[in-house]
Protein backbone atom coordinates (compact mmCIF):
# COMPACT_ATOMS: atom_id res chain seq x y z
CA UNK A 1 0.00 0.00 0.00
CA UNK A 2 1.32 3.40 -0.95
CA UNK A 3 1.47 5.67 2.10
CA UNK A 4 -0.39 8.95 1.98
CA UNK A 5 2.79 10.94 2.50
CA UNK A 6 4.09 9.84 -0.90
CA UNK A 7 1.11 11.38 -2.60
CA UNK A 8 1.45 14.56 -0.62
CA UNK A 9 5.15 14.73 -1.49
CA UNK A 10 4.47 14.16 -5.20
CA UNK A 11 1.77 16.79 -5.13
CA UNK A 12 4.06 19.29 -3.39
CA UNK A 13 6.86 18.78 -5.90
CA UNK A 14 4.46 19.08 -8.84
CA UNK A 15 2.96 22.25 -7.40
CA UNK A 16 6.39 23.83 -7.00
CA UNK A 17 7.26 22.80 -10.57
CA UNK A 18 4.20 24.67 -11.81
CA UNK A 19 5.09 27.63 -9.62
CA UNK A 20 8.61 27.75 -11.07
CA UNK A 21 7.10 27.68 -14.54
CA UNK A 22 4.84 30.62 -13.76
CA UNK A 23 7.76 32.58 -12.35
CA UNK A 24 10.42 31.93 -14.98
CA UNK A 25 8.68 31.57 -18.35
CA UNK A 26 8.17 34.54 -20.64
CA UNK A 27 5.63 32.98 -22.97
CA UNK A 28 2.17 33.74 -21.60
CA UNK A 29 0.60 30.56 -23.03
CA UNK A 30 3.15 28.43 -21.18
CA UNK A 31 2.42 30.35 -17.99
CA UNK A 32 -1.22 29.35 -18.35
CA UNK A 33 -0.13 25.73 -18.91
CA UNK A 34 1.87 25.87 -15.68
CA UNK A 35 -1.25 26.98 -13.81
CA UNK A 36 -2.85 23.75 -15.03
CA UNK A 37 0.07 21.81 -13.51
CA UNK A 38 -0.60 23.46 -10.16
CA UNK A 39 -4.31 22.68 -10.34
CA UNK A 40 -3.54 19.04 -11.15
CA UNK A 41 -1.17 18.79 -8.20
CA UNK A 42 -3.95 19.99 -5.93
CA UNK A 43 -6.33 17.47 -7.51
CA UNK A 44 -3.95 14.60 -6.72
CA UNK A 45 -3.94 15.72 -3.09
CA UNK A 46 -7.73 15.89 -2.96
CA UNK A 47 -8.20 12.42 -4.43
CA UNK A 48 -5.48 10.89 -2.25
CA UNK A 49 -7.07 12.22 0.93
CA UNK A 50 -10.51 11.18 -0.33
CA UNK A 51 -9.23 7.63 -0.79
CA UNK A 52 -7.45 7.46 2.55
CA UNK A 53 -10.30 8.89 4.60
CA UNK A 54 -13.00 6.98 2.71
CA UNK A 55 -14.85 10.23 2.11
CA UNK A 56 -16.20 11.04 -1.32
CA UNK A 57 -16.13 14.81 -0.75
CA UNK A 58 -12.58 15.18 -2.00
CA UNK A 59 -13.58 13.83 -5.38
CA UNK A 60 -16.49 16.29 -5.53
CA UNK A 61 -14.05 19.13 -4.90
CA UNK A 62 -11.96 17.87 -7.81
CA UNK A 63 -15.05 18.29 -9.99
CA UNK A 64 -15.34 21.91 -9.01
CA UNK A 65 -11.62 22.43 -9.53
CA UNK A 66 -11.95 21.02 -13.04
CA UNK A 67 -14.94 23.30 -13.69
CA UNK A 68 -13.06 26.37 -12.54
CA UNK A 69 -10.03 25.27 -14.59
CA UNK A 70 -12.18 25.03 -17.71
CA UNK A 71 -13.62 28.49 -17.07
CA UNK A 72 -10.16 29.87 -16.37
CA UNK A 73 -8.79 28.44 -19.61
CA UNK A 74 -11.62 29.91 -21.67
CA UNK A 75 -11.24 33.35 -20.13
CA UNK A 76 -7.43 33.22 -20.07
CA UNK A 77 -7.12 32.25 -23.71
CA UNK A 78 -9.64 34.95 -24.62
CA UNK A 79 -7.47 37.49 -22.80
CA UNK A 80 -4.34 36.16 -24.51
CA UNK A 81 -5.90 36.45 -27.98
CA UNK A 82 -7.08 39.96 -27.15
CA UNK A 83 -3.61 40.94 -25.91
CA UNK A 84 -1.99 39.41 -28.96
CA UNK A 85 -4.18 41.54 -31.21
CA UNK A 86 -3.17 44.61 -29.23
CA UNK A 87 0.58 43.97 -29.01
CA UNK A 88 1.43 41.31 -31.64
CA UNK A 89 3.38 39.43 -28.99
CA UNK A 90 2.99 36.72 -26.39
CA UNK A 91 5.92 37.93 -24.31
CA UNK A 92 4.82 38.79 -20.78
CA UNK A 93 7.21 41.75 -20.65
CA UNK A 94 5.49 43.46 -23.56
CA UNK A 95 2.29 43.87 -21.59
CA UNK A 96 3.21 46.95 -19.61
CA UNK A 97 0.19 49.22 -19.99
CA UNK A 98 -0.45 49.27 -16.25
CA UNK A 99 3.19 49.83 -15.35
CA UNK A 100 4.14 53.15 -13.78
CA UNK B 1 7.34 -2.92 -3.93
CA UNK B 2 5.10 -4.45 -6.56
CA UNK B 3 2.10 -2.71 -4.97
CA UNK B 4 3.83 0.63 -5.20
CA UNK B 5 4.91 0.19 -8.80
CA UNK B 6 1.80 1.82 -10.36
CA UNK B 7 2.23 4.86 -8.13
CA UNK B 8 5.92 5.10 -8.96
CA UNK B 9 5.26 4.85 -12.69
CA UNK B 10 2.30 7.23 -12.91
CA UNK B 11 3.62 9.69 -10.36
CA UNK B 12 7.14 9.69 -11.79
CA UNK B 13 5.92 10.15 -15.34
CA UNK B 14 3.53 12.92 -14.28
CA UNK B 15 6.42 14.68 -12.59
CA UNK B 16 8.73 14.24 -15.59
CA UNK B 17 6.04 15.58 -17.91
CA UNK B 18 5.45 18.54 -15.60
CA UNK B 19 9.15 19.37 -15.67
CA UNK B 20 9.13 19.03 -19.47
CA UNK B 21 6.24 21.52 -19.67
CA UNK B 22 8.34 24.06 -17.81
CA UNK B 23 11.61 23.26 -19.58
CA UNK B 24 10.53 22.96 -23.24
CA UNK B 25 11.53 25.86 -25.42
CA UNK B 26 8.71 25.42 -27.92
CA UNK B 27 5.18 26.11 -26.74
CA UNK B 28 3.70 23.18 -28.66
CA UNK B 29 6.09 20.74 -26.97
CA UNK B 30 4.97 22.15 -23.64
CA UNK B 31 1.36 21.49 -24.58
CA UNK B 32 2.20 17.92 -25.63
CA UNK B 33 4.07 17.28 -22.36
CA UNK B 34 1.03 18.62 -20.54
CA UNK B 35 -1.07 16.02 -22.37
CA UNK B 36 1.24 13.32 -21.01
CA UNK B 37 0.89 14.78 -17.53
CA UNK B 38 -2.91 14.74 -17.73
CA UNK B 39 -2.92 11.09 -18.84
CA UNK B 40 -0.60 10.02 -16.05
CA UNK B 41 -2.56 11.96 -13.45
CA UNK B 42 -5.63 10.08 -14.68
CA UNK B 43 -3.68 6.87 -14.08
CA UNK B 44 -2.97 8.05 -10.54
CA UNK B 45 -6.71 8.59 -10.05
CA UNK B 46 -7.32 4.98 -11.09
CA UNK B 47 -4.67 3.82 -8.61
CA UNK B 48 -6.48 5.89 -5.99
CA UNK B 49 -9.76 4.10 -6.65
CA UNK B 50 -11.47 7.02 -8.41
CA UNK B 51 -12.13 5.67 -11.93
CA UNK B 52 -14.91 8.13 -12.72
CA UNK B 53 -12.66 11.09 -12.05
CA UNK B 54 -10.00 9.50 -14.24
CA UNK B 55 -12.50 9.45 -17.09
CA UNK B 56 -13.51 13.05 -16.43
CA UNK B 57 -9.85 14.06 -16.30
CA UNK B 58 -9.20 12.51 -19.70
CA UNK B 59 -12.38 13.91 -21.26
CA UNK B 60 -12.22 17.45 -19.91
CA UNK B 61 -8.51 18.11 -19.56
CA UNK B 62 -6.99 16.06 -22.36
CA UNK B 63 -10.02 16.28 -24.62
CA UNK B 64 -11.23 19.84 -24.24
CA UNK B 65 -8.78 22.10 -22.42
CA UNK B 66 -5.68 20.88 -24.21
CA UNK B 67 -7.31 21.16 -27.63
CA UNK B 68 -8.17 24.74 -26.77
CA UNK B 69 -4.54 25.40 -25.89
CA UNK B 70 -3.34 23.82 -29.12
CA UNK B 71 -5.77 25.96 -31.11
CA UNK B 72 -4.41 29.11 -29.52
CA UNK B 73 -0.76 28.07 -29.86
CA UNK B 74 -1.26 27.39 -33.55
CA UNK B 75 -3.43 30.47 -34.07
CA UNK B 76 -0.90 32.86 -32.57
CA UNK B 77 2.12 31.64 -34.58
CA UNK B 78 4.53 31.75 -31.66
CA UNK B 79 7.81 31.18 -33.50
CA UNK B 80 9.48 34.57 -33.56
CA UNK B 81 10.18 37.21 -30.98
CA UNK B 82 12.60 35.52 -28.60
CA UNK B 83 9.88 34.48 -26.20
CA UNK B 84 11.65 31.18 -25.57
CA UNK B 85 14.09 32.82 -23.19
CA UNK B 86 13.54 32.85 -19.45
CA UNK B 87 12.76 35.77 -17.23
CA UNK B 88 15.53 37.73 -15.57
CA UNK B 89 14.52 36.48 -12.14
CA UNK B 90 14.82 32.80 -13.15
CA UNK B 91 17.82 31.85 -10.95
CA UNK B 92 16.25 33.46 -7.91
CA UNK B 93 12.91 31.82 -8.60
CA UNK B 94 14.50 28.38 -8.93
CA UNK B 95 16.57 28.90 -5.80
CA UNK B 96 13.60 29.99 -3.73
CA UNK B 97 11.52 27.11 -5.11
CA UNK B 98 14.18 24.61 -4.07
CA UNK B 99 14.04 26.21 -0.65
CA UNK B 100 10.26 25.79 -0.65
CA UNK B 101 10.62 22.12 -1.64
CA UNK B 102 13.05 21.59 1.22
CA UNK B 103 10.67 23.28 3.59
CA UNK B 104 7.75 21.16 2.43
CA UNK B 105 9.87 18.02 2.74
CA UNK B 106 10.79 18.97 6.29
CA UNK B 107 7.13 19.53 7.15
CA UNK B 108 6.23 16.16 5.60
CA UNK B 109 8.91 14.40 7.61
CA UNK B 110 7.64 16.07 10.79
CA UNK B 111 4.01 15.15 10.10
CA UNK B 112 2.61 11.91 11.38
CA UNK B 113 0.41 10.24 8.79
CA UNK B 114 -1.91 7.58 10.09
CA UNK B 115 -2.02 4.40 8.02
CA UNK B 116 -5.09 3.86 5.88
CA UNK B 117 -8.01 2.51 7.89
CA UNK B 118 -10.42 -0.01 6.45
CA UNK B 119 -13.79 1.40 5.42
CA UNK B 120 -16.53 1.16 8.00
CA UNK B 121 -18.91 -1.51 6.74
CA UNK B 122 -22.60 -0.65 6.66
CA UNK B 123 -24.47 -3.95 6.60
CA UNK B 124 -27.81 -2.32 5.77
CA UNK B 125 -26.58 -0.01 3.03
CA UNK B 126 -25.74 -1.65 -0.27
CA UNK B 127 -22.31 -0.61 -1.47
CA UNK B 128 -22.51 1.77 -4.40
CA UNK B 129 -19.98 2.16 -7.16
CA UNK B 130 -17.76 5.17 -7.53
CA UNK B 131 -19.90 7.10 -10.00
CA UNK B 132 -23.13 6.28 -8.14
CA UNK B 133 -21.68 7.61 -4.91
CA UNK B 134 -20.42 10.78 -6.60
CA UNK B 135 -23.83 11.33 -8.20
CA UNK B 136 -25.64 10.80 -4.91
CA UNK B 137 -23.47 13.26 -3.02
CA UNK B 138 -23.17 15.80 -5.84
CA UNK B 139 -26.90 16.16 -6.40
CA UNK B 140 -27.92 16.23 -2.75
CA UNK B 141 -25.28 17.62 -0.45
CA UNK B 142 -23.42 19.71 -3.03
CA UNK B 143 -26.39 20.86 -5.10
CA UNK B 144 -25.88 24.58 -4.52
CA UNK B 145 -22.14 24.59 -5.40
CA UNK B 146 -23.08 22.56 -8.46
CA UNK B 147 -25.49 25.26 -9.60
CA UNK B 148 -22.93 27.96 -8.87
CA UNK B 149 -20.44 26.04 -11.01
CA UNK B 150 -22.88 26.13 -13.91
CA UNK B 151 -23.19 29.90 -13.54
CA UNK B 152 -19.37 30.15 -13.52
CA UNK B 153 -19.23 28.19 -16.76
CA UNK B 154 -21.92 30.39 -18.33
CA UNK B 155 -20.01 33.55 -17.41
CA UNK B 156 -16.80 32.05 -18.79
CA UNK B 157 -18.60 31.23 -22.04
CA UNK B 158 -19.95 34.75 -22.47
CA UNK B 159 -16.68 36.33 -21.36
CA UNK B 160 -14.57 34.28 -23.77
CA UNK B 161 -16.84 35.22 -26.66
CA UNK B 162 -16.83 38.90 -25.77
CA UNK B 163 -13.06 39.08 -25.29
CA UNK B 164 -11.94 37.00 -28.25
CA UNK B 165 -14.39 38.55 -30.71
CA UNK B 166 -12.06 41.40 -31.54
CA UNK B 167 -13.16 44.61 -33.18
CA UNK B 168 -16.66 44.60 -31.81
CA UNK B 169 -18.76 47.24 -30.23
CA UNK B 170 -16.72 47.09 -27.03
CA UNK B 171 -13.52 48.20 -28.70
CA UNK B 172 -14.62 51.11 -30.88
CA UNK B 173 -13.50 54.15 -29.01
Amino acid sequence: MVPLSWYVALSAVMFVTGLVGVLIRRNIVVVLLCIEIMLNAVNINFVAFSDYLHLIDGQIFVFFVITVAAAEVAIGLGIIISLFRLRESVNMDDYNLLKL
Amino acid sequence: MIQQLPFIYFGGMALVCAILVVASRVAIYSAMALLGMFVHVAGLFIVLDAPFLAGVQLLVYAGAILVLYLFVVMLLNLQGGGVTSLQKQAPWAILLSLLAVGELGYLLLKTHFYPKLPAIPHPSVPTLGNSETIGMVLYTQYLFPFEVASVVLLIALVGAIVMARGRGRFRQE
